[in-house]
């Protein structure tokens, strides 16, 4: 066991190692190989339109976008770990660790406004993957076991439709009837923090959970129909019937238990994914989430909140996939000896 | 996922007749996989339902200017006489009328079905190529990793597992946003700048579950006697890739494209959504969904593009979803 924890701890740091180099590539690497200079990217960093050619020659220099791309890596995953300084000629600007990057355009490190807002995206994700996990999981087993039954059909029919509904649409309509004509929920851009008050809260993020638990509901309900479909088929379930065991349990804990099993690997990602940001769900509802921040940041050509986006939702998919892998090892014995 | 397809080595033989049904049917003793999957295909009733909206709109995306031409108004032409000056939205709610099939926008009054028509040429374009795109990295990767094994294949899923384990949607935000900020920059402009960017960006990063697929399919027809035949038939590398193994690997390959045009008209759409897709005043379905945010009391502007996208990407899931019960008797749904 503690092997495999140090297996998976190695494989989660060389994770992180990669998604930073990719990061780093896009925002660097890719950009030069596309023929973009130097002065363009101290052009387009501080943004110091109508300098001279020397004064932003002499900025690109002393930003080092002159280095060879292995030093302004190093440099960066450097600020990282023990924060960083920037000489833009004019002033020093610190960027405390975590240096995830540093606006000139705001002239404000990235991280702690990241840190502002990250209650907004957790509260989002976290009810709506409640809600999904539930409904899609108990809607997926239902339909598995009464399969081609009225309820199945239409299950599985709302779940297609569910599937092929982007969010955008599906919570602009949303927003459109339930808080514009009959005025049952908030406003888009309404969010009360938790701490403030628990009951406000959950009102202000009803509508953009349920919205966003929909799409997942139906894709989860999909898979877990399929694979409910597949297990209760299995031989060990016979075998468990022979027994003698009562249907309820056999559907729980031999059926469910091995078709849960790939469903927990998505949820994990999944939720990964939405921390690091649900840009079309925060956008839609206009909530001030890290998802939000990036979509704005790009508006405003500001590339370091951008990238800081990029590398706080990266780690987050590669610490929730992590726990899958952990929690994997106690809920399967086969994992942690294989 | 899917099961290798459990059929005899003639049969398969057969298998690249998918694309083109009985073309040949003559010649073949028996039935074919092909033939077989089509018939089956065939009393699909939803799954062919699927099949002619997708003919239909590829129609229409091709046809959309001669349409236009005949039942509305250029995509980019302002209509203030159909706007109300005083609330700036259309006159009476909608503007649909005969003249204007699906009304006009607020404000300054453009011709909504003349703009969806147009936004489906740049979605289904964006689409099919991407796919392309992810189909052909990921056959590679997966061919090559299954075929080859060891530190080759070891290599390829290491690579595979990153990528399916990266914030896409972040990630693609993230190129398309810097390399359209370097724009003056860059040789190609405009338009076409950014569907070479949403290709490129939407295709590059889903092959690796396409990969995936592939490489276990190839690691399993590895061992099949046919492959050993051939092998001891004094066949080399190349004629067993091409000839024993490629072959065999088009159902699951023109599946997983099938399945993933959807995804990818549901990527090009949220991109365009978040102002990083195809600028104003191109049309894309993405882009006025953004751009109806600002109107809620007229709701048929966000209706008819959103439409769009649930119809298409819904088309192309039951069509990908009958193909697979077609080609792969094994799947369950």
């Amino acid at each position: 066991m503690v092997t495999y924890i140090i297996r998976r701890l190695i494989a989660a740091v060389l994770m992180l190692v990669v998604v930073s180099i990719v990061t780093f590539s896009i925002f660097f690497v890719i950009p030069r190989l596309a023929g973009v200079t130097a002065t363009d990217f101290a052009n387009r960093y501080v943004g110091s339109k109508g300098a001279t050619a020397e004064t932003v020659a002499h900025l690109a220099e002393k930003l080092g976008f002159n280095d060879p791309l292995t030093v302004q890596y190093g440099r960066w995953v450097k600020g990282i770990v023990a924060g960083s300084e920037f000489d833009t000629g004019v002033s020093i600007e610190h960027c405390p660790a975590p240096c995830l990057g540093y606006s000139f355009i705001t002239k404000t490190p990235v991280w702690p406004e990241l840190l502002d807002r990250l209650p907004v995206t957790v509260s989002l994700a976290l009810g709506a993957s409640v809600i999904w996990l539930v409904a899609g999981v108990a809607t997926g087993v239902l339909s598995a076991l009464r399969r081609g039954s009225f309820f199945d059909r239409a299950a599985m029919g709302v779940a297609l439709a569910g599937v092929s509904l982007p969010i955008f649409f599906t919570g602009m309509i949303s927003l459109v009837y339930f808080s514009y004509k009959f005025g049952i929920t908030v406003p888009g851009g309404t969010f009360v923090s938790f701490t403030e008050s628990p009951v406000q809260w959950a009102y202000s993020l009803i509508l953009p959970w349920i919205t966003l638990a929909f799409l997942y509901a139906a894709s989860y309900a999909r898979l877990t129909r399929a694979g409910m479909l597949e297990t209760m088929g299995e031989d060990y379930i016979r075998t468990a019937r022979a027994k003698g065991l009562p249907e309820s349990r056999v559907i729980t804990k031999h059926g469910l238990r091995a078709a849960l099993t790939p469903i927990v690997t998505i949820f994990g990602m999944d939720v990964g994914l939405l921390l690091g940001g649900a840009i079309l769900t925060e956008t839609t509802f206009s909530l001030p989430g890290v998802g939000r921040y990036a979509v704005q940041a790009i508006s405003a050509n500001d590339l370091p909140k951008i990238m800081g986006v990029v590398m706080l939702t990266a780690c987050f998919v590669v610490v929730a996939n992590l726990i899958v892998d952990l929690l994997y090892a106690v809920v399967d014995p086969r994992v942690r000896l294989g | 996922m899917s099961a290798p397809l459990d059929v005899s080595g003639d049969e398969l033989r057969a298998a690249p007749e998918v694309v083109s049904p009985g073309a040949d049917a003559k010649v073949i003793q028996g039935r074919s996989l092909g033939r077989i999957a089509w018939t089956r295909l065939k009393r699909d009733k939803i799954a062919m339902g699927g099949g002619f909206v997708i003919i239909f709109l590829v129609l229409v995306a091709i046809f959309a200017p001669v349409l236009v031409g005949w039942f509305g108004h250029p995509p980019n032409e302002f209509h203030q006489e159909m706007i109300d000056t005083l609330t700036m939205q259309p006159k009476g709610g909608t503007g649909i009328s005969a003249d204007f099939l699906f009304g006009v926008e607020p404000v300054n009054g453009r011709d909504l079905f003349s703009r969806v028509l147009y936004g489906a040429r740049i979605s289904l374009l964006v689409a099919f190529f991407a796919t392309l795109l992810s189909v052909v990295i990921g056959t590679i990767m997966g061919v090559t990793a299954g075929y080859f094994g060891g530190w080759v294949d070891a290599l390829i899923s290491r690579l595979m597992d990153i990528f399916l384990a990266f914030p896409l949607l972040v990630f693609a935000l993230a190129l398309v946003g810097v390399l359209a900020q370097f724009e003056t920059q860059l040789a190609v402009k405009g338009d076409t700048l950014r569907i070479l960017l949403l290709i490129f960006v939407i295709g590059f990063f889903n092959w690796s579950y396409i990969a995936r697929i592939i490489r276990g399919q190839t690691l399993s027809l590895r061992e099949r006697e046919f492959v050993d035949a051939a092998r001891s038939l004094g066949a080399r590398g190349p004629y067993i890739l091409f000839r024993e193994i490629l072959p065999n690997l088009i159902a699951p390959i023109l599946i997983y494209a099938t399945l993933l045009i959807p995804a990818n008209v549901l990527f090009e759409a949220a991109l365009s959504f978040l102002g990083v897709g195809i600028q104003p005043p191109t049309a894309t379905w993405g882009g006025m969904l953004s751009a109806a945010v600002r109107y809620y009391t007229v709701p048929h502007f966000m209706f008819f593009p959103g439409m769009a996208i649930f119809i298409t990407v819904l088309a192309f899931n039951l069509f990908g979803d009958g193909l697979r019960d077609a080609l792969d008797p094994k799947s369950s749904r």
